[in-house]
């Protein structure tokens, strides 16, 4: 397959995901019980692109010593419990990220 | 109610703080992209024909490695199987649209839209309230396809060694502020994460996401079942 073709390919498959459901369900399928299930899924997904992406190193392994991102992580997350603010959790977590690697 | 305008605005402000991770993220899609060999014409082309982080990492990820086109493709899905999830929540604020908004909206459903947007709509019943995800979406795309751009001309200037790619995780991290003081999302928060961790090297075709995913929101199920009764 051609590098196109596999550009196309996937574009088709990420907005097909992403229409699907906006076109398949109707107003009247819901009710508050899916509505509160539902109101999970930030909890449920973002984590799985968390947790791999800070415990799981490039080669795929796990990795928990010599880890600064556990700590960094650790810190955005009190920061973000106490500020509620985003952009303080970013920038925490990236600034004690630099902290660690660079200055510890 | 307010003006289609305002919403829109409205949303370009409030998906803002999340734009400042998507920066580093573009460069290093640009970077790598250059690096393993897609021409710049088809880098550019990958961020307005897919418009996925995620998708677009792991396209390039798995293509590096050798994969074939099939695993690529069906990984990519995988991936992007959350959008499912996406849809669905807010399909509810759009089902009274006609069908050319909902293919152009779906278009723009993406992370950082989604969780701005899913609270402002959750909020506001105005019949405009979708110009919110709109907003947030345009303004995540001009941002993604700029330094898509900037990436592939600014190539190996920038230093692997600053770790940019943890801005990743953080903006997710960030997402969730609010939901860190729930009982029962801590809970399905730890479920997912652990099961995306300890599944990553063996649920295939990177279907951890969803895999997880699922798992979380069945937690999320048993843990609010006594809400039904009572």
């Amino acid at each position: 397959m051609s590098n196109w073709a596999l550009i196309i390919y996937c574009g088709l498959i990420t907005y097909l995901t992403r229409f699907s459901m906006i076109a398949l369900i109707k107003k009247e399928m819901f009710n508050d019980r899916i509505r509160k299930i539902l109101s999970f899924v930030p909890s449920a997904i973002f984590p799985a692109i968390i947790f791999p992406a800070i415990f799981i190193n490039d080669k795929g392994l796990f990795e928990i010593d010599n880890n600064p991102k556990i700590l960094a992580a650790i810190i955005a997350m009190v920061i973000g419990i106490f500020s509620r603010s985003i952009i303080a959790t970013i920038f925490s977590g990236l600034a004690s990220y630099w902290f660690l690697i660079f200055v510890v | 109610m307010k003006s289609n305008f305002k919403v829109f605005l409205k949303g370009i402000i409030d998906v803002s703080p999340l734009m400042i991770p998507v920066v580093p993220f573009g460069l290093i899609f640009g970077v790598l992209a250059i690096d393993i060999g897609f021409t710049p014409i088809q880098t550019i082309a990958m961020s307005l024909i897919i418009f996925g982080g995620a998708s677009q990492i792991v396209l390039l990820q798995l293509f590096s490695g050798g994969a074939s086109s099939l695993v690529i493709i069906s990984s990519v899905g995988a991936v992007n199987s959350r959008h499912l999830l996406y849809g669905a929540v807010v399909s509810e604020h759009l089902s009274d649209l006609k069908l050319t908004w909902k293919i152009i909206i779906s278009y723009f459903l993406i992370d950082q839209a989604f969780a701005i947007s899913n609270e402002y709509l959750k909020k506001n019943k105005d019949n405009n309230r979708y110009f919110h995800l709109l907003g947030g979406g345009a303004t995540c795309w001009v941002i993604w396809q700029s330094t898509t751009f900037l990436g592939i001309i600014l190539g190996a200037a920038i230093p692997e060694k600053l770790g940019l790619s943890f801005a990743v995780p953080l903006t997710f991290l960030a997402l969730l502020v609010n939901d860190f003081r729930k009982f029962i999302n801590v809970i399905v928060i730890l479920v997912s994460g652990l099961v995306a961790t300890f599944g990553y090297n063996y649920i295939p075709f990177k279907a951890y996401v969803i895999v997880a995913a699922v798992a979380g929101l069945f937690a999320a199920m048993i843990l609010t079942t006594k809400d039904k009764k009572a």
